[in-house]
C-alpha cells in the first residue's frame, strides 16, 4: 500500500500510516517519545517541546511532525535527553510544585516526567511566581501555581458547540489559563471530570472529592511513564 | 456603564459584519470609545460573536494597544528599546512622571494622562519617542515632554502637539506627522526613479511562470530576516493546490532597530503595492493584505489614499494593471503591538483575528495560510524590489552583491553616530565601510541584525553584511564606549520576556531564567560556573523552541559571551566556586520590622 511508510528511529526500523505524527507512529513501534502537551485525540499544540526529535540533524516537536518515507530520527541521545530533562525542571522552577499536598500526586505526569529524569533539584534557580487560584467555577478549580500552560483544557474541554470553556489570556510568563464563567457554570460532573483528567497535572481538580485512591497506589507509583509502551 | 458597553460593543461588532476574524477590528473599536476593554465589554464581545470569553479576552491581554484597564484620555507609549536608552529616555521619562505625577505603567489619578513603556516603536533614528494617541512624537527631551504634559492637562487635540513635521510624505495631508524619512543613502534599485504603473504593466504582458522565473533568476532572497528565496515561495504557492489565495506584505517591522519599511511605506508605497500585484499575478491570487504594526497607524489613511488612487487608475480592482480577467485588489489590517506578529505564521493569525501566536509548522503557509488558502508573505522590501527586478530583469538585479545575497539591502543604522537613518548599499559592504558613512568610528560594537541577531566587537569590523557572513533585516544598532554593553543586553533580554508569545515552554521560562542570571552576573554575584552555565542555557532555550523567537533570543548573551567575554569575565567572583543572589537581610526585613527586631545573620551579615 502507498499509505505505509517506513522510517528509522534510533536505528530501529519503523512502519507507519501517512498522515501520523512522528510520536504517534513512535508508539505503535514500542518507542517511548516523552510528551507533556500532547494527548491522544487532540489535535497537537507543540507547547512543552519535550518530545522534540531530531530529524535529519534539525529538531522538531515530534508531536506535530508528520512521518515521511525514509526519515532518520533520532530520539534516545544524551543531548536531547538532558535538555528534554532541562524542560522538565524549569516547569517545576516556574510554577510553584507542592507534590506532597497534591491531589495529582502518583497520577501527574510532570511528576512521572521528574521521577523518569532522576531530577533531584532544578538545575535552574526557583522564580516563585505568585499564581491565583480559581475557585469560582462551581464544579471544579484551577490552581495556577501547578499549571503548566500544555493548553489541553483549551484544545480538549469545550461545550457541546464547540466553544472553549477554558483558554490562555496574557502572553509571555504572564500567560494563564482562565475559563468562560458562563460556560464553565454549565460544565456537568462528567466534563469536570474529563477536564481533570485531561490535565496532565494537578492544576484543574474537582471540587468536594479528593483522596479517594491513597497516595503509593496511584498510576505512576507503580510503573514508571512510557512503561506502557516501552515495556519496562 | 452595562448600557454603554452593550450599546458601544454592538455598534463595533455591526460594524464589521458580526465576523470573528475581525475581533482586533472590533476590540480596537471598543477601546477607542471606551478607553479600556472591561471584563463587561469582553462578555458583551463574546456572546454577540458566539464564542467564549476566554477566546476575547486571550486577544485584548496578548496586544500590547489593548487594555482591560482605562489607559488615560491621552495614552503616552515611550520606547524603551536600548536606543532610546542611549538617546536620553531616563530623563524624559521623568519629565512625564514628574508632569503627570504617575509612574510609568499608571494612569494619573484624574484619569487624563496614562504613562506606559513600550517596544521598539521603529523610531530609532530620532529617539526618545513616543506615541500619544496615536500620533507620533520624535527626539524628545525632557523640555519637550513638559510641554506636552501641559498640552495634555489643557485637553488640546494631539495632532496639534505636532509643530514642526518631518521631511518628504510626512507632510502630506493624510500624515501630517513630525517623522524625519532621514534618508541617508540611495541606491539603484529601491531609491532609483520609478515610474508608477510601469512594473505592473510590464509583469501582466508576460507569463505568470515567467514572472516567477524572472524573480528566480535575480535570486532575491526575503528581506524580513530569515532570507527565504522569494521566487521559490511565490512558486510553491503557485503550485499548491486551491483556487483562492492570498498575498500579504509583513509590515510589522517589529525588530528593534529597523526602521527601513516605515520609511518604504512612506516614500515608495506604489512600488510597494505594484510589488503586491504583480506578486498576485504571478501566484494566482486576487487578493493582497497589508499586515501594519499599530505603532505605523499614522499612516493608514495616506496609504489607504495611495490605494484609493491606485484603483482609480485601474492597477487595482478588475482588469488590474489592464489584463483582462486578472482582478486584485489590497486591504490593510492593523496589529495591535505584538513583536512576535511579524513571524509569518502568527501575523496570519492575528490577521485571522486571533491571538498572535506562531502556527506549528509544517503546513507551511504557502499551503496554508491566511483562512487556511495558499499565502505568500513577504516584507515590505521584498515587494518593491520585485518589482525592480521585474522592470530591470532578474540577471540585471544578481549583477550586485555576493555570491548568496544579490542585490542591494536597506539598512536602518542608528545608536552612537553621527547620521541615523536609512541606507541602500550593496550586499558585502563591511561594518568598517559603513561605520564610516554614518560617522560612527568611536564604535566598541556594533548589533546587526537586531537582538535576535549578532553582537560583533572591533574585530569583525571588517566581516560583510550579507547572508553568506553577517545577515541582517536592516537594523544595525551602533554601540560607542560611552554606553553600558551589558546594559543593552539586558534591554534586550527585557524585550523578549515581553514579546514571547508564551505557548512554549523554553521561549516563555527560558529567557526568564536567562535574564535572571545575567542580573545575577550584572550585580557582582556572578561566578565562572554562573558563566558556563549561562551559555549553556541559552543554547537549550536555542535548541528546545519552537519558532525564530525562541530559537534566536538567547542571541544578545551568546554572542556577547562570545564576542566581548572579557566584559563579564570582569564582573564575575573568581575566587568563589558558589555565589548566590540571595540576600537574606533583605529577605527578612519586613519581617524584622513588625517584630521590632534586629536581623541576626551570624555568618550571612
Ligand atoms: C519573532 C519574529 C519576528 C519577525 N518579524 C518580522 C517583521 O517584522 N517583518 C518581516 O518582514 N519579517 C519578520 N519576520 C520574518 C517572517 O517570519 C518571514 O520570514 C518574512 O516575513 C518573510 O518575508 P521575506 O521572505 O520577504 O523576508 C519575523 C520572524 C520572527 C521569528
Ligand atoms: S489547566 Fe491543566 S490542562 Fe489546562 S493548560 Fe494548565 S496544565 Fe494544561
Ligand atoms: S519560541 Fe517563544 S514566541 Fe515562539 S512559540 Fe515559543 S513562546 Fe511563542
Amino acid at each position: 500500500m502507498s499509505d505505509k511508510i517506513t522510517f528509522t528511529i534510533d536505528g530501529k526500523e519503523c512502519t507507519g500510516k501517512k498522515g501520523q505524527t512522528i510520536v504517534e507512529a513512535a508508539k505503535e513501534n514500542g518507542v517511548y517519545i516523552p510528551v507533556l502537551c500532547h494527548y491522544d485525540g487532540l489535535k497537537p499544540a507543540g507547547a512543552c517541546r519535550i518530545c522534540t526529535v531530531r530529524v535529519g540533524g534539525r529538531n522538531m516537536a515530534a508531536c506535530t511532525t508528520p512521518i515521511a518515507n525514509d526519515i532518520v530520527v533520532q530520539n534516545n541521545i544524551p543531548e536531547l535527553e538532558d535538555m528534554r530533562k532541562a524542560i522538565v525542571e524549569m516547569l517545576f522552577v516556574e510554577g510553584n510544585h507542592m507534590c506532597p499536598t497534591c491531589e495529582k500526586s502518583g497520577n501527574c505526569e510532570l511528576q512521572a516526567l521528574g521521577y523518569r529524569y532522576l531530577m533531584m533539584a532544578p538545575r535552574f534557580p526557583y522564580l516563585w511566581p505568585t499564581k491565583q487560584v480559581d475557585a469560582s467555577i462551581p464544579k471544579l478549580y484551577i490552581d495556577r501555581n501547578r499549571c503548566i500552560l500544555c493548553l489541553r483544557c483549551h484544545r480538549g474541554v469545550t461545550t457541546k458547540d464547540g466553544k472553549h470553556i477554558f483558554g490562555p489570556v496574557k502572553r509571555g510568563d504572564r500567560t494563564m489559563i482562565t475559563a468562560d464563567p458562563e460556560l464553565a457554570a454549565g460544565m456537568t460532573d462528567k466534563q469536570a471530570q474529563q477536564a481533570m483528567d485531561i490535565c496532565p497535572v494537578g492544576a484543574l481538580l474537582k471540587k468536594e472529592v479528593g483522596f479517594v485512591v491513597p497516595v503509593g497506589k496511584r498510576k505512576y507509583d507503580q510503573k514508571p511513564i512510557g512503561s506502557e509502551i516501552q515495556g519496562n | 456603564m452595562g448600557k454603554e458597553a452593550d450599546t458601544v460593543v454592538k455598534k463595533a461588532v455591526k460594524n464589521h459584519g458580526g465576523d470573528a476574524t475581525c475581533l482586533l477590528d472590533i476590540i480596537r473599536d471598543v477601546q477607542d470609545a471606551m478607553g479600556c476593554v472591561s471584563d463587561e465589554a469582553v462578555l458583551q464581545i463574546a456572546r454577540q460573536l458566539g464564542i467564549s470569553t476566554t477566546d476575547v479576552e486571550g486577544v485584548v491581554t496578548f496586544y500590547h494597544f489593548f487594555s482591560k484597564k482605562p489607559v488615560g484620555k491621552y495614552s503616552v507609549y515611550l520606547n524603551n528599546s536600548a536606543v532610546a536608552v542611549m538617546k536620553g529616555r531616563a530623563a524624559v521619562a521623568k519629565a512625564f512622571e514628574q508632569g503627570a505625577r504617575c509612574k510609568f505603567g499608571s494612569v494619573s489619578s484624574d484619569g487624563v494622562i496614562g504613562l506606559f513603556d513600550t517596544s521598539c516603536i521603529g523610531m530609532n533614528d530620532q529617539e526618545p519617542a513616543a506615541i500619544i494617541n496615536g500620533a507620533v512624537f520624535t527626539n524628545l527631551t525632557p523640555e519637550k515632554a513638559k510641554d506636552l504634559v501641559e498640552a495634555m492637562k489643557a485637553g488640546k487635540d494631539v495632532n496639534k502637539m505636532v509643530k514642526d513635521l518631518g521631511d518628504g510624505q510626512n507632510q502630506s495631508a493624510l500624515v501630517k506627522s513630525m517623522v524625519n524619512n532621514n534618508i541617508q543613502k540611495k541606491g539603484q534599485v529601491l531609491f532609483a526613479p520609478f515610474e508608477g504603473g510601469s512594473a505592473l504593466k510590464k509583469a501582466v504582458s508576460m507569463n505568470p511562470a515567467g514572472v516567477i522565473d524572472e524573480m528566480k533568476k535575480s535570486n532575491l532572497r526575503g528581506r524580513g530576516g530569515a532570507g527565504f528565496p522569494a521566487g521559490m515561495k511565490w512558486s510553491f504557492c503557485r503550485d499548491a493546490a486551491g483556487k483562492k489565495k492570498y498575498v500579504i506584505c509583513n509590515a510589522d517591522e517589529g525588530e528593534p532597530g529597523t526602521f527601513k519599511d516605515r520609511v518604504i511605506l512612506t516614500e515608495l508605497p506604489h512600488m510597494l503595492f505594484e510589488g503586491m500585484a504583480l506578486a498576485g499575478y504571478a501566484i494566482g491570487s486576487d487578493e493582497g493584505i497589508l499586515y501594519l504594526r499599530a505603532e505605523y497607524a499614522y499612516l493608514k489613511d495616506y496609504l489607504e489614499n495611495v490605494l484609493a488612487g491606485l484603483r482609480k487608475k485601474k492597477m487595482l480592482g478588475k482588469d488590474a494593471g489592464g489584463k483582462k480577467g486578472f482582478s486584485f485588489d489590497i486591504s490593510i489590517k492593523l496589529g495591535a503591538g505584538a513583536y512576535v506578529c511579524g513571524e509569518e505564521s502568527a501575523l496570519i493569525e492575528s490577521a485571522e483575528g486571533k491571538r498572535g501566536a506562531p502556527r506549528n509548522r509544517p503546513p507551511f503557509p504557502a499551503q496554508y495560510g491566511y483562512m487556511g488558502k495558499p499565502t505568500i508573505v513577504n516584507n515590505v522590501e521584498t515587494y518593491c524590489t520585485a518589482t525592480r527586478i521585474i522592470l530591470e530583469g532578474g540577471e540585471w538585479y544578481a549583477k550586485m552583491g555576493t555570491a548568496q545575497s544579490k542585490g542591494t539591502k536597506l539598512l536602518s543604522v542608528s545608536g552612537d553616530c553621527k547620521k541615523p537613518g536609512i541606507y541602500e548599499v550593496e550586499f558585502g559592504m563591511t561594518i568598517q565601510t559603513l561605520l564610516e558613512e554614518c560617522d560612527g568610528r568611536p564604535a566598541v560594537a556594533v548589533q546587526v541584525g537586531g537582538p535576535s541577531g549578532n553582537c560583533v566587537g572591533k574585530k569583525d569590523f571588517g566581516r560583510r553584511i550579507c547572508f553568506d557572513d553577517l545577515a541582517t533585516g536592516g537594523s544595525i544598532i551602533v554601540i560607542g564606549s560611552n554606553t553600558d554593553l551589558l546594559e543593552v543586553v539586558h534591554n534586550f533580554m527585557d524585550f523578549f520576556v515581553e514579546e514571547s508569545c508564551g505557548w512554549c515552554v523554553p521561549c516563555r521560562a527560558g529567557n526568564v531564567i536567562l535574564r535572571n542570571k545575567l542580573e545575577k552576573i550584572m550585580h557582582g554575584n556572578g561566578t565562572m560556573a554562573d558563566l558556563k552555565e549561562l551559555e549553556d542555557w541559552c543554547l537549550i532555550v536555542k535548541s528546545m523552541s519552537r519558532c525564530g523567537l525562541g530559537q534566536t533570543s538567547p542571541n544578545p548573551i551568546y554572542t556577547t559571551l562570545k564576542n566581548f567575554r572579557e566584559l563579564y569575565e570582569a564582573k564575575v567572583k573568581k575566587d568563589v566556586e558558589y555565589s548566590t543572589e540571595f540576600d537574606l537581610a533583605a529577605a527578612v526585613e519586613d519581617s524584622c520590622k513588625y517584630a521590632g527586631r534586629k536581623p541576626q545573620l551570624g555568618e550571612h551579615s
